[in-house]
């Protein structure tokens, strides 16, 4: 019997929802109180439920889907013709998209830690623990990061918008139906096509983009308060300055 | 991205919960979550595939299936394990919130022992009053009103929890009344009485917790008005005593 060596550990990180989840995770320590709920939101309603629950209603969507002919091909073109893109897929691109602009965020952060890990060795105080300061310190929303993270939410707003309007293009109206009648080739004539477990497909798709709706809310209220802190901290910086005062003066002198 | 990860969310909350709130987390993890996971799952896994309708008629199973189970059991459950697991992590959001505070503060100050003091508000469990109280009060209502409205909805979909072995179906592109079978339906029976009756536990563990927490906060209250009367009471006595000192007392 020829011995075989032990085989090596999997020492590869694996690409799976649980890494994504590892990934966007760490950003929640850079991210607005209103942030920390959206990722909630999208985690526990969205990430969780499509895990555990929707992949297993959408599991037999082709098998299950049958059309009231023998005609070879005829099943499986109907299939393709009703469901170019099966909502699980959609779902799953959509969480993708909108997650990572929030590592815009991330990166910034990590740009600017290097960047002061840099000017503490070339100032000659890069002792071991300042460094370890350094990686530990949250930087306030302010300045750069700021604008960084108006953009990332900019990018969520629109990718989140983008899919529903897909979905609608796609699959307009949100139910889905128990029967759809097919004529592409190679179908003979008019088939009757029956969808698989349509009512709690209906039901969760109608779930996902409540909290679609709910994400979308989230994040245009996170880019108001931000707007709106840094304006008035704005305020607060010109008051305390003398062109501040004089414009502040002639502003209510009107 | 599993249950796995919103048990290691949920044990992170033990820490802050009243001891019913322990019991509670333990019944849900335990007899629910656990037992959906590696049981319940399977008993419905062939659900779709294994039931058979008395008929050839293409498509008929289908809409059959779809009009006895528009939302699968295992599919309801899932969702109301997770609507009733999150209000117990705003209150693991507001402790966290608190503390982030209160670490400022500390990094603030400038004492010598940070390191023991940070690691201190680290293992710290806040007592629940003030803010927290309505906090983890409004957590039990939301819990409350989650599992009530999902008990509901089940008995409202199924009509009652027991499945029976088949049904009659008549619905369109069914010909005549076909007879359908379902898969398993005493076993399913059997889980879904214990599923429900889990959930019911929890309802009544939760409305215990919520007494709880109202006779607590009443029984401090009326505490603090007692003291509050003590020192009344004495500060009263105290300036009686004073303008008799006043005039005893010899004048320079």
């Amino acid at each position: 019997m020829p011995l075989t060596p032990p085989a090596e550990p999997d020492l590869e990180p694996k690409m799976n929802w649980a890494s994504f989840y590892a990934v966007i995770s760490g950003v929640n320590r850079h991210s607005t109180g209103i942030g920390r709920i959206w990722l909630s939101v999208l985690f526990l309603f969205r990430l969780l439920v499509l895990v555990v629950a929707a992949e297993s209603a959408w599991g037999d969507e082709k098998s299950g889907f049958t059309c009231n002919t023998e005609q070879p091909g005829c099943n499986s073109v109907c299939y393709d013709h009703f469901f170019p893109i099966s909502h699980i897929r959609l779902w799953a691109l959509q969480l993708i998209l909108v997650s990572t602009p929030a590592l815009l965020v991330a990166m910034h952060v990590a740009h600017r830690r290097h960047i002061d890990k840099k000017m503490l060795k070339i100032s000659g105080r890069g002792s071991p623990k300042d460094l370890e300061q350094i990686k530990n310190q949250k930087f306030k929303i302010t300045g750069a990061l700021w604008w960084t993270y108006m953009i990332s939410l900019f990018f969520r707003v629109f990718f989140e918008a983008a899919f529903m309007y897909i979905f609608y293009m796609i699959y307009p109206g949100y139910k889905m139906f128990r029967l759809v009648k097919c004529d592409s080739y190679p179908c003979p004539n008019t088939v009757d096509c029956f969808v698989s477990r349509p009512t709690e497909k209906t039901i969760f798709t109608v779930f996902m983009l409540a909290v679609s709706g709910v994400c979308i809310l989230l994040n245009i209220a996170e880019g108001i308060f931000l707007v709106g802190r840094a304006c008035s901290r704005h305020f607060r910086d010109a008051q305390d300055s003398p062109i501040g005062a004089l414009f502040m003066q002639k502003l209510f002198s009107y | 991205m599993s249950w796995l990860t919103l048990y290691s969310q949920l044990t992170g909350v033990n820490k802050h919960s009243t001891s019913l709130g322990k019991v509670w987390l333990s019944v849900l993890l335990f007899f629910r979550i656990m037992i959906l996971m590696l049981a319940a799952e399977k008993v419905w896994g062939d659900e779709k595939s294994e039931f058979s309708c008395n008929t050839l008629s293409p498509g008929c199973e289908s809409v059959c299936y779809d009009h006895y189970f528009p939302i699968s059991h295992i599919r309801l459950w899932c969702l109301q394990l997770i609507f009733v697991s999150t209000p117990a992590l705003l209150v693991a959001m507001y402790v966290a919130y608190n503390k982030h505070g209160t670490k400022r503060v500390i990094l603030r100050s400038g004492n010598e022992n940070i390191e023991g003091d940070l690691k201190a508000l680290k293992n710290k469990r806040l007592p629940i009053t003030g803010q927290l109280w309505w906090i983890y009060f409004f957590s039990l209502l939301l819990r409350l009103l989650f599992e009530g409205g999902f008990m509901y909805a089940l008995y409202t979909i199924y009509g009652s929890f027991y499945i029976s072995r088949a049904v009659l179906c008549n619905v369109k592109p069914c010909e005549n009344q076909a007879n359908c079978y379902i898969s398993r339906p005493t076993e399913k029976t059997i889980f879904t009485i214990f599923m429900v009756v889990s959930s019911s536990l929890c309802i009544l563990l939760n409305l215990a917790e919520l007494f709880y927490l109202i006779a607590k906060a009443l029984i401090r209250s009326f505490q603090l008005s007692n003291r509050r009367q003590d020192c009344n009471h004495l500060a009263s006595k105290f300036e009686e005593a004073i303008p008799m000192e006043k005039q005893t007392s010899p004048k320079y």
